[in-house]
């Protein structure tokens, strides 16, 4: 065999440039729109694929060698907190609630990234996007299992977390996450970059990784903090790609300057209807708070976010005209999120609480303009039917919005005393939304979101009951029926914390591991 | 504006009439009253009789809160899509020209919540 040998060590470029662009190469019996049959639909022009900038100069190879170091050290951490018991450090039983959240609405969405990125990397005739959609596509089904073994020991002792994955596809709330990545995934390869990889990945990171991993080193969980810590470099990484790929689309031909802002337009509403669930979870669901969710939208969104869109105003892109609403709704949204929940917790898959005098202090101080005047009256109201047996338990199905499937919980941007309603007749068919830009939305593309699996209507067509349930028989209880279909225990994981086994048991634990019972 | 697509696109809408087993949606909510987070959905026959939403139904449904009880029927204001709207309790759904997944609500002059806070 008549093979070279390398006269000595490829440098780090060069090796680079071997490893990934060097192993494309060219068709020569296949056309190239037969090989990438997505990539001209969504008028997305691209004329030199060689133009990108690898943000990272990372191979395969090396790629494995970090990650499995990572995964050592995570693991080792995760083993000395659970031998230690490290489920009785956090702050209060309260705290749990928010790891039920986050491993039934955020880990499976992890994993719902992979797919999308191995689908988009193979969609992509450079092999620079390729490879780096390639690993962050492994990042994020790493993510989903490590995230699910760093809450698997909370498993055995509370309630809630057994079947989220199931949960996640069917309870109602979940379909809020849910259908906002199968709307990313079920759109073009470009507008899942644009979607995923810029606008959740780099511009609305901070405000969904960072108020979680916080929260739990500040409530003592060392499981999900130690998971932070492992993926905060994959996440920077994500951040880079997500900047690049705007970058490259933006400059490879002024047509795309448009579409893009429509989609980054799009992909910051829809990321942040999602966030609601953040919002609530930073200012009610922490025993112990690390900043009010509207303090963490003016850094992270308005302060950095907006250093973002000037930077990216030499392409002609613009700051989303959204955020100017979002700034009207930040002294609102946590606590119409909590009331909610509050309001379903017979249906949800996590306890819900009023908040006690010291963190009602907190929400009026944080939130001056909109607390004591909007939301005390209302859970002082429900703190004093509580305490006389008479905790809230709201039984009817909400009106939900057709686009991001919230109930219709919002107030007109301005007055917190309306609701906000707004309708589209479509096709003889009326459609109903919670804000302009969920209706805007959708009347961009009507035919995707009629389809939407909303779950108040699947209820009432009668989808959503285990199978063989007739529900004609006298004295049919619908909401049992439905929670049985959630595989949810009606009286352990849902209703209010105060009576739960969550608190019972842990006050029991603890006390066995702090006095001489 | 037509959804990008690499072929047809054109798929059944989720939630006809002819999938609520003879029922028809009704969204309904209650002005100036906000602990209840949002309006409510109810799948109701054409049929039905207005007036026995309001004395059968709505008790249920709203009765949790103080203000109901004091609630004056023949002085509520009623919305249908945002415009004003005169129900006829005598009448049927379909008589009061209610259709599928049409949205109402109702303002209780006088009423407005909790100690007036719109809750």
């Amino acid at each position: 065999m008549d093979m070279t040998v390398a006269k000595k060590k490829l440098g780090l470029k060069e090796r680079y440039a071997v490893m990934t662009r060097g192993l494309d190469w060219t068709p020569s019996y296949q056309k190239m729109e037969d090989i990438y049959p997505y990539i001209a639909y969504e008028g997305i022009k691209i004329h030199d694929w060689d133009k990108w900038e690898d943000p990272f100069r990372l191979t395969m190879d090396a790629y494995w060698k970090y990650q499995a170091e990572k995964e050592r050290k995570l693991y080792s951490v995760l083993d000395a907190y659970t031998q230690n018991n490290g489920h009785l450090n956090v702050t209060d039983a309260r705290y749990l609630n928010t790891v039920k959240l986050f491993l039934s609405g955020i880990s499976p969405l992890e994993y719902v990234a992979h797919r999308g990125f191995a689908h988009a990397g193979r969609q992509f005739p450079g092999p620079g996007p390729r490879v780096a959609c390639l690993m962050q596509s492994l990042d994020e089904i790493r993510h989903a299992q490590t995230q699910v073994h760093a809450v698997s020991n909370y498993n055995k002792y509370y309630n809630g977390m057994h079947d989220f994955h199931h949960a996640h596809d069917r309870v109602w709330f979940l379909s809020v996450p849910k259908s906002f990545f199968d709307d990313a995934i079920t759109a073009g390869p470009f507008e899942f970059m644009v979607s995923i990889g810029f606008s959740f990945e780099y511009v609305l990171t901070n405000l969904l990784f960072v108020p979680f991993v916080s929260g739990a080193a500040y409530n003592g969980d060392m499981a999900a903090m130690t998971f932070g810590f492992s993926a905060q470099s994959d996440e920077a990484r994500h951040m880079t790609l997500g900047l690049e790929v705007i970058k490259f689309i933006l400059e490879q031909d002024p047509d795309n300057v448009p579409i893009v802002q429509r989609w980054i337009d799009k992909w910051t509403w829809r990321g942040y209807r999602v966030l609601t669930l953040v919002a609530m979870m930073m200012d009610y669901m922490l025993p112990k708070r690390t900043m009010s969710w509207k303090e963490s939208w003016e850094i992270y969104f308005e302060e950095n976010g907006g250093a973002l869109f000037k930077d990216l105003a030499r392409y002609g892109i613009k700051m989303p005209k959204c955020a100017e609403q979002i700034a009207l709704e930040k002294d609102h949204l946590s606590h119409q999120a909590w009331s909610t929940f509050y309001n379903y917790a017979a249906a949800a898959n996590f306890h819900t609480w009023m908040p006690d005098e010291d963190e009602m202090e907190w929400l009026s101080s944080k939130y001056p303009n909109s607390f004591d005047k909007h939301y005390r009256p209302r859970y002082e109201f429900w703190r004093e039917q509580a305490a006389k047996g008479n905790r809230f338990y709201n039984k009817t199905l909400p009106m939900l919005c057709q686009t991001c499937q919230i109930p219709m919980i919002f107030t007109e941007p301005g007055d917190a005393t309306k609701t906000c309603y707004r309708e589209v007749d479509y096709k003889n068919e009326k459609y109903h939304f919670c804000s302009d830009y969920c209706k805007e939305i959708f009347e961009h593309e009507p035919e995707k979101y009629v389809q939407a699996w909303l779950p108040v209507h699947q209820i009432y067509q009668g989808n959503c009951f285990p199978e063989g349930t007739d529900p004609t028989v006298e004295g049919f209880d619908p909401l049992a029926k439905v929670l049985e279909y959630y595989h949810l225990e009606h009286g352990r994981d849902n209703l209010d914390f105060d009576i739960s086994e969550d608190k019972k048991n842990f006050a029991e634990w603890r006390g066995q591991a702090t006095k001489n019972v | 504006m037509a959804v990008a697509a690499v072929s047809k696109y054109e798929f059944a809408p989720a939630d006809t009439q002819d999938k609520f087993h003879g029922a028809q949606l009704l969204y309904i909510g209650w002005e100036d009253h906000l602990l209840f987070c949002s309006p409510f959905a109810f799948p109701f026959p054409a049929t039905m009789r207005f007036g026995d939403i309001i004395a059968g139904v709505l008790p249920g449904v709203f009765g949790y809160h103080p203000d109901f009880a004091q609630i004056d029927w023949a002085k509520a204001e009623w919305l249908k899509s945002g415009k004003p709207f005169q129900p006829d309790f005598d009448k049927s759904l379909a008589d009061n020209g209610l259709k599928h997944k049409d949205v109402i609500r109702f303002r209780t002059p006088g009423l407005t919540g909790i100690k007036g806070s719109c809750s």
